[in-house]
């Protein structure tokens, strides 16, 4: 039965590689500055992991296949090295691998979180509510309306709790569902929730980042190319995390100016 | 001397009365059982509330007969809600990550056979024992009693990420009184585990016999030692942190809760919390809580590995001392849940280094298990079985771990279900397999009677092929970007991976169905197994030593006297090819 387990182990290591060395199952294509660094520490990943991955998985099946059932009597022996080249192993071939993974990959964490964004970064505000989101952008006068949470009012649609009766700076301010943004523009998105944790996730932005309480905290980015994408919640949030979707509308400048000016007669 | 003296303050008389031997009793071996029992039991419901998710994530509008009766809210017309789903979910994560992968290799054979591995006659503090174990089943008690609240079982994750698992009833159902519940009884499990560690740690220092050299402790009883400083430790913060989840529920305090917040149309009436602060303390019990899991199943898998392949592992000391390096990593590691939290950039990378580190001592065991099979003879049982199937399992799980250690590409991954694919290969199946392994391993000798080999030969190919056919696809679905503790997937991209879904959903039912293959011959053996022979394995260690079943006192009233190390094999002994712990003859090599 040892020979089935070796037979077993390798179609089993096998098949779990096929879908990813044929490409079966791949990130959506990506349409950030930043992306391909982390694209590129993705794959060079994957090629160390599966390396090791199928490396130990065929060399188990192959020693069980050959070592197991013996014939009694059999002679003991152990692996030239012992114990010794193990360990060396170990360090020499996974210390590589963590070095390089570790000091490669700041590089690409580096360009998401270590830079600051450019001064004329576009501000929108994204908002994370029970189960929904909502972006808010500052008018024309560029200067947010201050948020008073005992204001929210959902039924009358004021998502941010605005006070536009006594607070000129609110009174321009565009509040929709979707994010609209102009390509090759860097924006700069400021992030409120409103009652527990949710998250900002645009797989092909590759962009995830958490909306936390109490916190304000932002994330910039630049898109690159023109068309319509998800925005999902990946933090656990309540019942409805499911369905707490909205989309990102990545638009030419002359169409994102045409939808802020349409937006604006709406409010 | 000093030795012998501490064993006698520790004989107690044999116990008397059906209650004092089997409910409420101070002998090792019937808590260690106790425990093991209550593992299974929350282990058969925790698969039965995974097969409710599988089953409704790919056929959500199907009803499932009965379920009502369970649930009238969560289940109506038989028809599982998006709020039970997270409940179901829930208590699926609590269960198995506390009941099951804490409470069976840990506090379950660990009770049993540390004791005997040392030449004890019982754990240091019987009562304090007794104790954890009942305090441990008063907490399984009070979360089951959450299926069966009007409000429903929580529905904050296992994780219970504030300020939604502490604002109360506001954030939806199951998180009013079912949230209660669940942080009451992860409290009380807390206390079970400090009072079990505190017991463990005593015992191996204090109780073992003549000659039982630390160095010359079996690996598995390494594995137990390690485990409870890590849990004494990772308890002592998880305890505080529920009393202060509770006290803000019930109290009206802000430890988790920042001013501002507005649910059901409601400003909440708290200030100056911190949701971050829960996340630390909670992953600073969690991740070292992977290792609480997975450390006893690295010594059981040892210890039977090296029984079945007839000559000690490369190096023992080296898998100990890898042991003690994942335990004190296992520290410096609890960031890397964190990464996309908010939590300053800068922290991420120092949580990336040791987590990417903490791979050296994972490979190195790995290698010598690996390593020591060459030029061995292996034994297939099903306990061998089970036990190479870990390291096949172990393997997989961890290499996933090399991506999602690295911040930068977990911003594209967390949160999917590559995360969960992850874990369950690496901490929830390959523990099971190394309990599995442990429970057809030592089987004979805590009940008397030998288990049927051959279904736990079939037992183990459709659990081995079925778990790589459930969690393999789990990478896929993330690389893709499926968002995991989603009940549905109405998202555009994810209804072309319901196909793949389905698949799973498949493996997963008749994976399931298997493990009733393993209970029928777990409970048919124990009435009507074969006798057990005092070592059926051919085996060194000291549990070999007595009859099977133990007597109440293990050794018969004797203090057993060690002369070698745990692992003699492969020489010329007097019995065949290994020489007891206690055997005196000199050791041949052959």
């Amino acid at each position: 039965m040892g020979k089935l387990f070796g037979v077993v182990l390798t179609i089993i290591a096998l098949v779990s590689a096929y879908p990813i060395v044929a490409h079966k199952y791949v990130q959506p294509i990506d349409i950030s500055t930043h992306g391909h660094a982390i694209d590129e520490q993705l794959s060079d990943t994957m090629a160390e992991a599966g390396f090791a991955f199928l490396g130990s998985q065929l060399l188990l099946a192959f020693f069980v296949w050959k070592f197991s059932e013996r014939k009694a009597g059999a002679k003991i022996t152990n692996i030239p090295g012992g114990a010794k080249l193990m360990v060396v192993a170990a360090f020499i071939l996974i210390g590589t691998e963590v070095l390089a993974l570790g000091v490669l990959g700041q590089k690409a964490w580096a360009n998401v979180y270590f830079t600051m964004p450019e001064p004329d970064a576009t501000q929108i505000q994204a908002q994370a509510g029970q189960f929904a989101f909502y972006f808010r952008y500052s008018g024309p006068d560029g200067k947010f309306g201050a948020i008073h949470p005992d204001k929210i009012d959902e039924g009358n649609q004021n998502f941010f709790g605005l006070d536009p009766a006594n607070d000129v700076e609110s009174r321009d301010d565009i509040v929709s569902g979707e994010l609209a943004i102009p390509v090759n523009r860097e924006i700069q998105l400021l992030m409120h929730a409103k009652d527990v944790g949710h998250s900002f996730y645009v797989r092909e932005l590759r962009i995830q980042q958490d909306f936390v309480p109490g916190l304000d905290l932002s994330i910039h980015f630049t898109a690159t190319k023109t068309g319509k994408y998800e925005i999902v919640c990946t933090q656990l949030c309540g019942l409805g995390h499911y369905n707490m979707k909205a989309y990102l509308n990545v638009l030419s400048p002359e169409d994102f100016d045409k939808w802020i000016k349409q937006k604006a007669s709406e409010q | 001397m000093a030795e012998a003296s501490v064993q006698q303050a520790h004989v107690h008389a044999p116990p008397e009365g059906f209650i004092r031997k089997n409910v409420f009793s101070l002998d090792h071996k019937v808590i260690g059982k106790q425990y093991y029992g209550l593992a299974l039991l929350a282990v058969f419901t925790g698969m039965a509330l995974s097969w409710l998710m599988r089953f409704h994530l790919v056929w959500p509008n199907a009803k499932i007969f009965g379920l009502e009766l369970l649930s009238k809210n969560g289940a109506p017309g038989g028809v599982i809600t998006p709020e039970y789903y997270l409940s179901l979910l829930t208590m699926h994560g609590t269960l198995m990550v506390f009941f099951v992968l804490t409470n069976a290799p840990f506090a379950g054979f660990g009770n049993y056979f540390l004791p005997i591995q040392i030449g004890a006659e019982d754990m240091a503090f019987p009562r304090f024992n007794m104790m954890s174990f009942w305090v441990t089943f008063v907490a399984f008690l009070v979360l089951f009693t959450a299926f069966f609240i009007p409000d429903g079982p929580p529905t904050s994750g296992w994780t219970a990420y504030a300020p939604l698992s502490a604002v109360g009833s506001d954030a939806g159902p199951g998180l009013g009184w079912g949230q209660n519940l669940w942080a009451i009884s992860i409290s009380l499990f807390c206390i079970g585990q400090l009072l079990g560690s505190l017991n463990f740690i005593s015992t191996t220092l204090d109780l073992r016999a003549k000659g039982m050299t630390l160095m010359r402790m079996p690996i598995c009883t390494w594995a137990w030692f390690i485990t409870s400083c890590i849990g004494l430790l990772a308890f002592a913060v998880l305890l505080p942190a529920c009393l202060l989840l509770i006290l803000d529920r019930m109290a009206g305090t802000s430890f988790f809760i920042p001013a501002g917040l507005v649910l059901s149309d409601r400003l909440q009436n708290h200030a100056g919390g911190s949701p971050l602060l829960w996340q630390h303390l909670f992953w600073f019990f969690g991740h070292p809580e992977v290792y609480i899991a997975i450390l006893p199943a690295m010594g059981i898998v040892s210890h039977v590995l090296i029984t079945s392949m007839r000559k000690p592992l490369l190096s023992a000391k080296v898998i100990i001392y890898s042991m003690m390096s994942i335990g004190f990593l296992s520290w410096m590691v609890w960031g890397h849940h964190m990464f996309v939290s908010g939590m300053n950039p800068f922290s991420s990378l120092l949580f990336s280094f040791p987590t990417l580190t903490i791979t050296i001592p994972a490979t190195i065991m790995t290698l010598i298990w690996l390593g020591s099979l060459y030029g061995a003879n292996i034994r297939i049982t099903a306990a061998s079985l089970f036990a190479l199937g870990f390291i096949s399992m172990f393997v997989s799980g961890g290499v996933s771990g090399f991506f999602l250690a690295q911040p930068s590409i977990d911003i594209y991954l967390h949160a999917t279900y590559f995360v969960v694919g992850h874990f369950h290969m690496v901490m929830g199946v390959a523990a099971i397999f190394g309990i599995l392994s442990g429970t057809y391993f030592w089987f004979p000798k805590m009940s008397g009677r030998m288990m049927n080999e051959t279904l736990g030969k079939l037992h183990f190919w459709i659990t081995f092929i079925g778990t790589y056919c459930i969690f393999m696809p789990f990478h896929y679905l993330g690389i893709v970007g499926n968002v995991r503790r989603y009940s549905s997937f109405v998202n555009d991209y994810m209804a072309p991976l319901i196909p793949l879904h389905k698949f799973i959903t498949v493996a997963a039912l008749i994976t399931g169905a298997a493990q009733f293959i393993f209970l029928y011959n777990l409970i048919h053996s124990r009435f009507r197994g074969k006798p057990a022979p005092e070592n059926p394995w051919d085996g060194t260690s000291l549990e070999w030593t007595i009859p099977s079943p133990p007597p109440w006192n293990n050794f018969g009233g004797k203090h057993p006297v060690v002369y070698h190390d745990s692992y003699q094999y492969g020489v010329k002994g007097s019995k065949g090819d290994y020489v007891m712990q206690d055997s005196p003859e000199q050791i041949v090599t052959g």
